[in-house]
């Protein structure tokens, strides 16, 4: 996949590259705003991600500038700024996911990755299936092996979200502001619970454990190999 | 209807405005004033005009007793008929012994006169215009030495009429007068009311979170205008300030963000390359765990900072406090029943607000948070969002230890932590967080007793409810 990065403090943008390009990814940079509109505007990308704060055109006025000329490629915003106000601004803007710095790799790395998805053309789909695992998305059911999972309403969406994002990274932060449509600091660790009861429900009593936990990230559901 | 009930509303205002009221107190007093002279200057002046037809009457008297030694009872009549002959306001009558008519211009006088004598008012009857009218005299009655009586009066009916006429004009005058003052408190209020609606206007807007605005100054120099003078000089130097804290918020987020984002990518940096082998992978581990935490207390800090300044107005919406609950419950639901706590979520209809969001719902977090941490086992916690009489309560309580009273204000300082919390995780933050979030709102936190436990309550003030709720 190819990326734009548009960041303006330089080590941030070295660190920035090379995760990304050890993840696979190709990778532009650009360390102001206008080169990163010119950049934006004349190279097909998958994605990219952009600091609100730039030299020369803030980072706001170049997606706005970006979408003027309609393109609409996904945007991740970085912002050391104060949250509340600028998140909103920031997605008022045009921009498809927003995060405050500092933030780890692992979260970004996940949010992207959940941005390119989403654009790919998907399908209509009724059914969702990751290995014996079944998600009936019109009869609201699960079922795994034949053998039907009851399920909380919470717990169905909750499910639903790891399977669309089956083989990637989804972090709690991620979790929280799609299943449940919040943002803000849980404190105490709250998703792991639910995931933990998600976990019993569809992996318990099972040879192979299909919803993993990824160290110092997130979570992942993928078939057993 | 509409337009009767904001007259009615306008009305109530204006009744109830310091001027008017002053207005009104004023009013009474120069009334019962102006009422009390007028009323003392016309008695005075009656008493003299009285004291005035007494002297006459005295010295015709006299002069007439006189006329009766000098001459006898022929002369005192023809003395009197002269006078009657002349027309003048003056009443006579002479009657001899044996009760008849001997002079004068009376048919009879009342029994009474006769034997009281002094002075005394009576009714009489005088032939005017071919038609008898009755009107009223005063006079003396005085018995000659020979048993004459003789009776010298004046007429007073005009004077009668006029004291009449005054009685009756006093109420008009001083209805009149009630009406005046009463219709000019009301226009001092309306006045006053006016040009205090636009500073008041300007301040609600400037609380609203526009420091921009000024309270504008009218040509006319007075004391309303020395008084905006000054509120917009506190207004601009208010302004400096936010703007100041501001900035610094902003820098501070700016500057240590950066740098705190770099450490974090390093460590992370290390994780990523050693071997998942590595003994040091842990403390690698620990490292950003604790970044994380600094992380954490830092974004709080930054939230209370951002709450505080004002710097979130704009990101305020129509809210349902109801679904914000039933949500935040479903999201601790699970840990609660891990601990075995008992969550309950008192059901209510749509509670609509203006506010944040996320920070509204941080609030409600921290504080199920809260509960969470500290209700022991077995305990119960009870979640609801309801409308009082000022407002709506948002409100979490337990059963758990709670917070003794003379510790409650000092846990919604910033970094304050109880004795006993000390060792479970948390910034200290967490209330402090939720206090300013009350304060952004115009909200008030209270922590109060929920025997046992802790009852911590938002409320928001009628302002902050949507209208909607009650229509």
């Amino acid at each position: 996949m190819r990326i734009l990065v548009v960041e303006d403090d330089l080590e941030a943008q070295r660190y920035l590259v090379n995760g990304l390009k050890e993840a696979g990814h190709v990778v532009d940079d650009a360390a102001d705003g206008d080169t990163g509109l010119t950049l934006a505007l004349s190279r097909p990308y998958d994605c990219a991600i952009i600091d609100r704060m730039l030299p020369k055109m803030d980072g706001l006025n170049v997606v706005a500038e970006m979408r003027e000329h309609g393109n609409s490629m996904p945007v991740l915003f970085l912002s050391a700024l104060s949250e509340v106000d600028d998140r909103v601004k920031g997605l008022k803007a045009g921009g498809d996911d927003y995060l405050t710095k500092p933030y780890a790799f692992v979260e970004l790395l996940a949010r992207i990755d959940a941005l390119m998805r989403r654009r790919a053309p998907a399908a209509v789909k009724t059914k969702l299936a990751v290995g014996e695992l079944e998600l009936d998305l019109l009869t609201r059911t699960a079922t795994r092996e034949g053998q039907a999972i009851d399920l909380q309403p919470r717990e169905f969406r909750l499910l639903e979200y790891l399977m669309r994002h089956a083989g990637q990274v989804v972090t709690r932060t991620m979790l929280l502001e799609s299943v449940w449509e919040y943002h803000f600091d849980p404190q105490t660790n709250v998703i792991d619970v639910h995931i933990s009861r998600l976990r019993a429900k569809i992996d318990k009593g099972f040879s192979a454990q299909l919803l993993h936990t990824v160290r110092g990230a997130g979570y992942m559901i993928r078939a057993a190999k | 209807m509409l337009r009767n009930s904001a007259f009615l509303h306008w009305a109530q205002r204006v009744l109830h405005t310091q001027a008017f009221r002053i207005t009104l107190v004023f009013v009474f007093f120069y009334a019962v004033t102006a009422t009390a002279l007028v009323a003392f200057t016309w008695w005075n002046s009656q008493r003299a005009l009285d004291a005035q037809t007494d002297q006459t009457i005295e010295a015709e008297v006299a002069g007439l007793r006189d006329t009766y030694l000098r001459l006898g009872v022929i002369g005192l009549s023809d003395v009197i008929n002269g006078r009657v002959a002349q027309h003048g306001s003056g009443i006579y009558y002479l009657e001899s012994p044996t009760r008849s008519v001997l002079a004068g211009n009376l048919v009879g006088i009342p029994e009474t006169a006769k034997s009281v004598g002094g002075f005394f008012e009576f009714e009489y009857q005088r032939a005017q215009q071919n038609e008898t009218v009755t009107r009223m005299a005063r006079g003396e009655g005085f018995t000659l030495p020979g048993g004459y009586i003789l009776l010298v009066a004046r007429d007073v009916t005009d004077q009668k009429y006029s004291r009449k006429k005054f009685f009756t004009t006093i109420p008009w005058t001083i209805g009149l007068m009630l009406l005046l003052g009463i219709g000019g408190g009301v226009l001092l209020s309306r006045n006053i009311l006016r040009r205090l609606d636009t500073i008041t206007r300007t301040s609600s807007e400037i609380v609203a979170g526009d420091f921009s605005r000024r309270v504008p100054i009218t040509p006319a120099a007075d004391e309303f205008d020395t008084l905006a003078e000054n509120l917009n000089v506190m207004l601009e130097r208010t302004e400096r300030l936010m703007k100041g804290m501001r900035e610094v918020v902003d820098s501070v987020a700016h500057d240590l963000r950066t740098p705190l984002n770099r450490l974090r990518n390093r460590l992370e940096d290390m994780q990523r390359k050693l071997n998942p082998e590595d003994p040091h992978l842990d403390d690698i581990d620990s490292a950003i765990a604790e970044t994380d935490r600094l992380i954490g207390t830092f974004n709080a800090l930054l939230l209370i900072a951002e709450a505080d300044s004002g710097m979130t107005r704009g990101t305020m919406s129509a809210i349902d406090l109801s679904a914000i609950v039933a949500d935040i419950a479903d999201l601790y639901a699970p840990l609660a029943e891990e601990k075995e706590i008992g969550l309950e979520v008192a059901p209510s209809g749509v509670i609509t607000i203006e506010g944040n969001r996320s920070l509204v719902s941080q609030a409600l977090a921290n504080l199920i948070d809260n509960a969470i941490k500290y209700t022991p086992a077995g305990g119960h916690i009870w979640v609801s969002a309801a409308e009082t009489p000022v407002g709506i309560d948002l409100t979490v309580a337990d059963d758990g230890p709670g917070i003794p009273v003379e510790d409650r204000a000092r846990v919604l300082e910033r970094f304050v932590r109880l004795e006993k919390s000390r060792n479970s995780p948390g910034t200290g933050l967490g209330l402090s967080l939720v206090a300013a979030v009350a304060r952004m709102h115009e909200a008030k936190l209270t922590l109060g007793d929920n025997t046992p436990g802790l009852n911590a309550s938002i409320s928001f003030p009628r302002t902050f409810v949507k209208k909607l709720n009650r229509e």
